[in-house]
């Protein structure tokens, strides 16, 4: 489909990065078509970051505020590490998703709006007395109205697809428009159309016809002056492919599965924003990986130790509420001193909470929230492609000390993606498990001098039978043991072994200078926007640094240290204080909070306004 | 291959055993130790996972890997086990209040998957190891620390709750039958897909009382109905009554001599018959003993495993080339 393009003057600009939000009703397609714009920003050689924002009802009331679903991506030259704060460019499909979006939309940006689906009713619906495109309201945007409907249902009428079918192309026509925005190819879309229509060829030819034909409207019509065109981004040489975090988590565990030449099993039972780690896992049980849907928390908990007692690489994913049911178990998985990896996808609570949106919230319950004396690790991820990297952490301290560790994550990083460069074998972390000694000389709780942690020996190994449970066991022996002292000693070396984790971690890396009047204090998904606000603070002349904090339990043993070289201390959280209330109790140290508890992510400009507040405040 | 034979002793951890004198689970400790000897597989090769209770602590006093677990959780532990490692001989241990009460939802779906594991509940009716509370097996009207006016629920029938979930092998046992109860043990180890084994046992402490009819040998054929496969249902110590079922109604029917032709033949593979066995309570019917139920179906790692084996093994494919995918980019 090389057909020549119309050359046309239009001004193209150049832009460093560009923010787009596409939005519309939950059953407009919003998140199908997000993808694919940002799949194609990254085969155009983008740096980007996405972020999803859909309801939670699965269909709220068709074209309704509630029902508004969004996908925003910010893309560019630089390291772009939000989905960006306020867009440039508004996709609407409905007058409710102009309703919902424009409050956060900057005077001077574009509006793209479906101008078809903007009927008296619609226009009800959504709360509007007038027509906001054109009842002069929208004066201070670029309001550019595309007719989608008609245009989806003239290019199609020789199709032979029922009208209302055809109509539902409408989403690929817009997305043909953006694509000839932005200057990026239609191959990646066209190709994946193919794939994902393969069974019904009517309805691919359909989708491919319309994304052409937005592509040639947006081209020919005159109301479309403006095109924008976003530097490449300077990423290193390397296969690349976008991940969600959540697909990244997954990744991570068949990866270490893998290096530890052991079958993965993931026991799990669906949650948002966590399902996705199990779907994901699901198609990849032909590579010994052991997925198993489980009819509760508590079971997927339990199935985990399962398969760790049985020496595989055990795994098991939830979010909030489904942690609170795995902890009691958890304390079982801590006392047997088996290795596993529970990751926790945050989001809005307590109790169901904003099931859909993001949150930080569930730190302290990550680090403290067993019963009895029950230390385990806790790491938490900082973009979606660190999901890759803190979950493979995750699994070599789980097995390198027998224990569990806990990943913290959040809806934003799980649906957000970014471009994830694949790494080669020779690049990963070397996995070590404590080797079993002799049959005659093993003892089921004896421990490696240097981690502490217990052998790992599992049914099936000849002459290593033994039995281990949730009562405490004598040292070494591992037999039930009510010894008042050799409680206390067990106690002690369950901490010390987890204290010993940090021997893994490496010297705190600083962005910025490493001393001086505020130290921004990040953890988990505040990454970008803390990062993005610091560096803009630093061009603004302010003296300020940021260090992220991948470790949560224990904590970095030179934080203190790095803390003290500075005058203030600011924890930006998406919670009311918690990491906070951590560095507080470890470091005597008192830091200023930046708190959002909104189930949206903290954006830079919020970071920006309270650094420039605490430090104008001096 | 393992040549040497082992035997229960072999199959005797040292621990000092702790259950309270004259407890019927010494008895069923000894049988299954048999049972795994008889089995042939290599000692390494056993799991024993169990939850919380008095017959939880089972896994301590049998030589292979064991698991102690937590309140109800041994059924989806022991899942998570077999399913990643199905060559095991994977034993859950449980009773009426860890196996039916706190641990109910995972002891359906553990029946309801048919996986391969080998389930034997304790059936007390009583939580002991807290010292007498009313479990869901606890009889109506029985006076317990929790029910001191009597228990006004009512009660599981274990094996008919197997039953319902269609599970491939049910059957009754009691402590104090060791022929038949050990029958029935191997029979299990022999089933693929879940068993579930009911044995009645006393609490001496506790519920003392709860099996007084079936204590004397001789006495108890007369309350109990021993079931078996393509055998008449007959029962009584002088084998005179039967068991008719008119419009599906049980009725007792006494003969002399030869067997009545309405006397109905039991059928193993048959659920409806299995679930009408089940629900026949004292002292209105005889009290079933035997295998109600064995049926043949896939079990849940089977399956799994054939859909693996369908897929195509990808187990040899390079790392990257799995982190790649199929739309991963080159940037040079």
């Amino acid at each position: 489909m090389n057909k020549a393009r119309k050359n046309r003057n239009v001004n193209i600009s150049e832009l460093s990065s560009a923010t787009v939000r596409f939005a519309g009703d939950s059953g407009d397609g919003i998140q199908l078509v997000g993808s694919q714009f940002a799949n194609a920003t990254a085969v155009a050689g983008n740096d980007l970051s996405t972020l999803p924002d859909y309801p939670a009802e699965i269909r709220a009331p068709a074209g309704t505020l509630a029902g508004v679903s969004g996908f925003q991506i910010s893309f560019g030259d630089d390291s772009v590490m939000t989905p960006g704060n306020k867009p440039n460019v508004l996709l609407v499909m409905n007058p409710a998703a102009l309703a919902v979006n424009l409050k956060n939309l900057e005077k001077g940006s574009v509006v793209i709006a479906n101008s078809d689906a903007f009927s008296p009713a619609a226009l009800e619906k959504a709360g509007y007395a007038s027509n906001p495109l054109e009842d002069g309201s929208l004066d201070n945007y670029r309001v550019i109205g595309v007719p989608a409907n008609t245009m989806t249902e003239n290019a199609l009428k020789d199709s032979g697809l029922p009208k209302a079918q055809a109509l539902k192309c409408k989403n690929f026509y817009m997305l043909g428009i953006m694509f000839w925005m932005y200057g990026l190819p239609l191959g990646p879309t066209r190709e994946w159309i193919k794939t994902k229509f393969k069974k019904s060829a009517d309805v691919a030819a359909a989708n491919a016809k319309v994304l052409e034909a937005g592509y040639d409207y947006a081209e020919t019509t005159e109301i479309f002056d403006a095109r924008f065109q976003t530097k490449k981004s300077p990423v290193a040489p390397g296969k690349y492919r976008n991940l969600t975090g959540n697909e990244a988590a997954a990744y991570a565990l068949i990866t270490a599965a893998k290096l530890l030449k052991k079958k993965l099993f993931y026991g799990s039972y669906p949650i948002t924003p966590a399902s996705e780690i199990l779907h994901t896992l699901a198609k990849h049980r032909a590579n010994d990986v052991v997925v198993f849907q489980a009819e509760d928390e508590i079971s997927a908990m339990c199935s985990t130790i399962g398969a760790a007692f049985g020496g595989e690489l055990a795994a098991t994913g939830t979010s909030g509420p489904g942690l609170s049911l795995k902890v009691e178990a958890l304390g079982l998985a801590v006392i047997a001193e088996l290795p596993m990896v529970v990751i926790d996808v945050q989001r809005g609570g307590p109790s169901t909470g904003l099931p859909t949106k993001t949150e930080q919230s569930d730190l302290l319950q990550a680090v403290y929230g067993r019963h009895g004396e029950c230390p385990l690790v806790v790491l938490a991820a900082s973009s979606p492609a660190d999901c890759f990297t803190t979950t493979l952490e995750a699994a070599r301290i789980a097995v390198k000390y027998m224990t569990p560790v806990i990943v913290l994550s959040n809806s934003y990083l799980s649906n957000g993606s970014e471009p994830f460069r694949i790494p080669k074998l020779s690049e990963l972390p070397k996995f070590q498990v404590s080797p079993l000694p002799s049959p005659e000389n093993f003892q089921p709780f004896m421990r490696d001098p240097e981690t502490l942690a217990r052998p790992w020996a599992w049914p099936g190994l000849k002459g290593y039978e033994h039995r281990i449970g949730g009562l405490e066991k004598a040292e070494g022996t591992g037999a039930i043991s009510y010894d008042p002292e050799n409680h206390e000693r067990m106690t002690n070396l369950r901490a010390e072994k987890v204290a010993r984790v940090v021997k893994e971690i490496p010297p705190t890396k600083i962005f910025g200078v490493p001393e001086g009047e505020l130290l921004v204090v990040g953890w988990g998904s505040t990454y970008g926007a803390i990062t993005s606000a610091v560096t803009e603070a630093r061009r603004a002349g302010f003296s300020v640094s940021s260090i992220h904090i991948r470790n949560i339990f224990p904590l970095p043993p030179d934080l203190g240290a790095v803390m003290r070289r500075f005058r203030k201390v600011l924890v930006p959280e998406e919670n009311s204080g918690q990491l906070r209330m951590l560095l507080r109790s470890e470091f005597m140290r008192e830091p200023l909070g930046l708190n959002k508890m909104q189930g949206q992510p903290l954006n830079s400009e919020e970071v920006l306004t309270k650094i420039k507040e605490v430090l104008r405040g001096n | 291959m393992e040549n040497t034979k082992l035997t229960a002793k072999d199959f005797s951890s040292n621990l000092p055993v702790k259950w309270c004198p004259g407890c019927g689970d010494f008895a069923i400790l000894n049988m299954i130790q048999k049972t795994l000897a008889g089995m042939g597989l290599p000692h390494e090769k056993y799991a024993v996972v169990s939850g919380i209770g008095c017959s939880s602590r089972f896994p301590y006093y049998v030589n292979t890997y064991g698991f102690h677990s937590i309140h109800g959780r041994a059924p989806a532990i022991a899942t998570g086990l077999k399913l990643s490692n199905p060559d095991l001989s994977v034993w859950v241990i449980t009773g009426d209040g860890d196996g039916l009460s706190i641990g109910g939802n995972h002891m359906l779906h553990a029946i309801r998957r048919n996986i391969g594991l080998k389930i034997v509940l304790f059936n007390n009716r009583i939580y002991a190891l807290t010292k007498g509370q009313a479990s869901p097996t606890t009889q109506p009207g029985t006076r317990t620390k929790t029910t001191p006016l009597g228990s006004i629920d009512y009660p599981f029938i274990p094996a008919r709750f197997a039953v319902g979930l269609d599970c491939t092998f049910v059957a009754r046992g009691i402590d104090t039958d060791i022929a038949g109860t050990s029958a029935i043990l191997e029979r299990a180890a022999g089933h693929n897909g879940t068993t579930f084994v009911e044995i009645l046992q006393k609490c001496v402490p506790f519920s003392d009382k709860e099996f007084d009819p079936l204590k004397d040998p001789a006495a108890r054929e007369d309350v109990l109905l021993r079931v078996a496969h393509g055998k008449p249902l007959v029962f009584g110590r002088d084998r005179n009554k039967g068991i008719a079922f008119r419009n599906f109604r049980p009725e007792i029917v006494e003969f002399s001599g030869k067997v009545p032709d309405e006397i109905a033949v039991y059928d193993e593979t048959n659920a409806e018959m299995a679930y009408l066995i089940s629900g026949f309570t004292q002292p209105e019917l005889p009290l079933p003993v035997g295998v109600f139920r064995a049926t043949r179906k896939p079990s849940f790692e089977e399956l799994y495993y054939d859909q693996v084996k369908a897929v195509g093994d990808t187990r040899g494919h390079e790392l990257e080339t799995l982190l790649a995918g199929p739309d991963a980019w080159e940037i040079k």
